[in-house]
């Protein structure tokens, strides 16, 4: 098991490179630091003595792959490749486009992120996973069938509704919680709670109608004869039987977000004002400061792959018979 | 001089070779019958023929908004060379005039005779009140809107009624007709067939379907010329007008991101499972780190670059229309490469399968090419997932043009567009009262959408996937 860790953390190398090459190819090729340096500066009405300032304020003057000026080491060190892409590897994220410590500001941000994004995905897979059950254990009867009407017409609203009528109907006619905000500690519950159930209801229509086609799909298997052969009654046969056999498939599409959950949600956190990763993000693409929608790029791919890893392990933990080798 | 001169859009162009693609699919169906024959089975349930006419319906509204051109200008002085007006318009446009031309002058709720905000209004006397102004065209027939509007709200609505119960009627009359001569009997037996649902095809949902569409067509016709049914936006326009032409955007987005993508992922897919080896090493790596990179930065990342590309580079549009078409497609050629690793896969799968059966054995052996072998025998074995996961894509595609707009790396803001409709009226939010229609508008349009392609989706799915069947 160890070994096979390592290894996929080996293979994680070289996808981790090509995720690099192509963001630095994205951000620094296609669009030269020129371009980034007029766009902040506004694009009219700009000297070039202005330009050569703002990049070299932020290190964007180097050549950009290959520094021929520079002496030994110096040559591949001393360029916008090295100093901005290299670095990350070693989650060294340097500094945004107007000078903050990115490194810093995703240390303090990934908390609130995480309060939000960790219920929603615990509380999300049990409602679904029980909504499933439901709909599996009256199948084929009038239950069944309306709710899986109820799930595709839930699946049909997009998810910006769902937070503006949750919004609208909570907070501003209700008045239960406050609209946004965030505040530390304890504090923090009451902002929490409805961008909280707002992400669970939002997400009941396509994972309730999933995990219904994963239990469907268990039960027309012939060990699911067996056991009502034998006379074990149907609750017992669907959670005994069916939902252990189903973990697999349940596994595969759940663990392997669980890393990402670090980086919210852009549009929850935008809407309730959660100073988190999520908001980060957006407030970098609405500002256009390309360090940080950078780093977060490289973050992302990183957990992904974190999450893919944690998957194959977690098999191993519901399927004795599954060895990594 | 020409009446018009027409505007070929990059989005336009490539909308109508998908539907030269899509009529060449269909005439190849209509002479197999083992193509023709899963169509048979959707064509069959309820769901797949009502969502069917629901989806036709939207595609006709965008496929007669892609045809664009500029009128031209008021003539100056003789002989002088005729300009053409900047602004695009579309038949879709010319076809709504009313709705397009009647501009109040900021926010007006649905129905509304009077604006929303109160105005400083110089009464015939000389004397100034403070009160909300009548507006220009909502309403401006009555005279004296709070006593007279229900009343004729009332007889508008029996109007449109009776005009969609005459077309129903007529188109029932003609399915009667058609269906007696297909099947050879009397228009008679055909009505009872239709009546009691004895034919295969559920003609009743099919007629309801219709019926509730002309009837909703009709009551927008009728009240539009009067009212504006979905009230107006903070510039005046009209929001129902605004949410018809966001249909095209959402079309545009669902079909061709699926259009652009669809060459690499049968592509690649094909020769990773066929070549195998290193080709299939190579063409895995590349789609697990394209796929490793979470959606919706990859996304923002490249509209990022695009933004700043098109902002140095202002020259090379010429109007504000072939700007935000330029945008619009790059958006799907972006949402293109982040989505098409999914197809790759599933296609890598399914040739792995496919090539290892005895007719592919009996072609290698017989010395036909690869060419050949992937053309003609594993192209046509693959071709249900293409077409199950284009209709997947579609409604994911569609709401993910809202989110893309909200976030500010989706269409143009001067596109109208569900998300940008969306995008706008959230800040409006804090109002008292508030200004709710843009988004009741936007809701309804895409959840209508929306619902039907997933109901078509989930019957397209049963009808073509080997495994449900």
């Amino acid at each position: 098991m160890i070994n096979y860790i390592i290894r996929r953390i080996l293979y994680a190398i070289p996808i981790l490179i090509g995720v690099n090459l192509l963001t630095f190819a994205l951000f620094f090729v296609v669009n030269t630091p020129d371009n980034m340096a007029r766009i902040h500066l506004g694009v009219k009405h700009v000297t070039p003595e202005a330009i050569m300032k703002w990049k070299h304020e932020r290190g964007y003057d180097k050549p950009l792959m290959w520094n021929s000026a520079a002496q030994g080491a110096k040559q591949a060190s001393d360029t916008i490749f090295f100093e901005k892409s290299v670095g990350m590897f070693a989650f060294d994220f340097g500094r945004s486009d107007e000078g903050r410590d990115i490194a810093h500001d995703i240390k303090t941000r990934m908390w609130p992120s995480l309060a939000i994004a960790l219920p929603v995905f615990m509380v999300g897979l049990a409602v679904n996973i029980t909504f499933a059950m439901l709909m599996a254990f009256f199948r084929a009867t009038y239950i069944d069938l309306s709710g899986v009407v109820l799930c595709v017409a839930m699946m049909s609203v997009s998810g910006l509704f769902y937070i503006i009528g949750g919004q609208y109907l909570v907070s501003k006619l209700l008045h239960l919680t406050p609209i946004s905000g965030f505040d530390a500690g304890s504090n923090a519950l009451k902002f929490i709670i409805l961008p909280v159930v707002i992400g669970v209801i939002g997400g009941i229509g396509s994972g309730a109608r999933w995990y219904r086609t994963i239990f469907l799909e268990e039960t027309s298997r012939d060990y699911v004869r067996t056991a009502r052969a034998k006379g074990l009654s149907e609750l017992s046969v669907l959670f005994g039987h069916v939902l252990k056999n189903a973990m697999i498939p349940i596994l595969t599409g759940a663990v392997v977000v669980i890393p990402l959950l670090f980086m919210g949600s852009l549009i929850s956190e935008s809407f309730f004002g959660i100073p988190g990763l999520g908001s980060y993000t957006i407030d970098a693409i609405n500002a256009q400061d390309f360090a940080v929608v950078r780093a977060m790029v490289f973050l992302g791919s990183v957990l992904y792959i974190v999450g893919l890893i944690l998957t194959d392990i977690s098999y191993t933990l519901v399927d004795p018979r599954i060895r990594l080798e | 001089m020409m009446l018009f001169k027409p505007v070929f859009l990059w989005t336009d162009m490539l909308l109508w070779l998908l539907l030269a693609g899509v009529a060449f699919y269909v005439w190849r169906v209509r002479l197999h019958e083992h193509l023709r024959e899963p169509w048979r089975r959707l064509l069959r349930s309820r769901s797949g023929v009502a969502s069917a006419v629901v989806l036709l319906a939207f595609v006709a509204v965008g496929v007669l908004d892609s045809l664009h051109f500029r009128l031209p200008l008021e003539k100056q002085g003789n002989g002088a060379e005729t300009h053409y007006s900047p602004e695009v318009l579309s038949v879709f446009d010319l076809m709504v005039g009313p709705l397009r031309k009647q501009v109040e002058k900021t926010y007006s709720a649905p129905f509304a005779s009077q604006l929303y905000t109160k105005e400083t209004i110089e009464l015939p006397g000389g004397k100034q009140v403070r009160d909300y102004p009548r507006l220009k065209f909502g309403g401006a027939h009555l005279r004296e809107p709070a006593r007279e509007q229900a009343g004729d709200v009332a007889v508008t609505a029996l109007q449109g009624g009776v005009y969609a119960l005459a077309l129903c009627g007529g188109l029932t009359f003609m399915l009667a007709l058609w269906l007696a001569r297909r099947r050879s009997i009397s228009p008679g037996a055909a009505w009872t067939m239709i009546r009691h649902g004895r034919d295969e095809i559920p003609w009743r949902t099919f007629l309801s379907t219709v019926g509730l569409l002309a009837l909703f067509v009709c009551l927008a016709t009728a009240f539009s010329a009067k009212y504006h049914i979905f009230g107006t936006d903070t510039v005046g326009q009209d929001v129902f007008y605004l949410a018809l032409k966001s249909i095209r955007t959402g079309l545009m987005i669902g079909t061709l991101t699926t259009l652009v993508m669809l060459p690499f992922a049968l592509l690649l897919g094909i020769m990773a499972g066929y070549f195998r080896g290193w080709v299939d090493d190579v063409i895995q790596y590349t789609y697990t780190t394209l796929s490793s990179i979470p959606g919706v930065l990859l996304i923002a990342a490249a509209v990022l670059i695009l933004q700043v590309y098109m902002d140095s580079n202002q020259e090379l549009f010429d109007t504000v229309a072939a700007r935000a078409d330029i945008r619009l497609l790059f958006l799907c050629v972006i949402l293109g490469i982040t989505s098409w690793t999914g197809l790759c896969r599933l296609l890598r799968g399914e040739t792995l399968k496919v090539r290892e059966m005895e007719f592919i054995q009996a072609a290698t052996a017989f010395g036909v090419g690869h060419f050949r072998i992937i053309a003609r025998h594993i192209l046509p074995n693959v071709m249900h997932i293409v077409l199950i996961s284009i209709v997947l894509d579609f409604s994911a595609l569609v709401l993910a043009e809202a989110v893309l707009s909200y976030v500010g790396v989706g269409v143009d803001p001067s596109m109208q567009s569900w998300g940008n409709m969306i995008n706008g009226a959230r800040l409006e939010m804090a109002r008292e009262p508030m200004v709710w229609w843009s988004l009741l508008a936007a809701f309804v349009f895409m959840f209508v959408l929306v619902l039907s392609a997933n109901l078509f989706s989930d019957r397209v799915r049963d009808a073509f996937d080997p495994r449900v069947r």
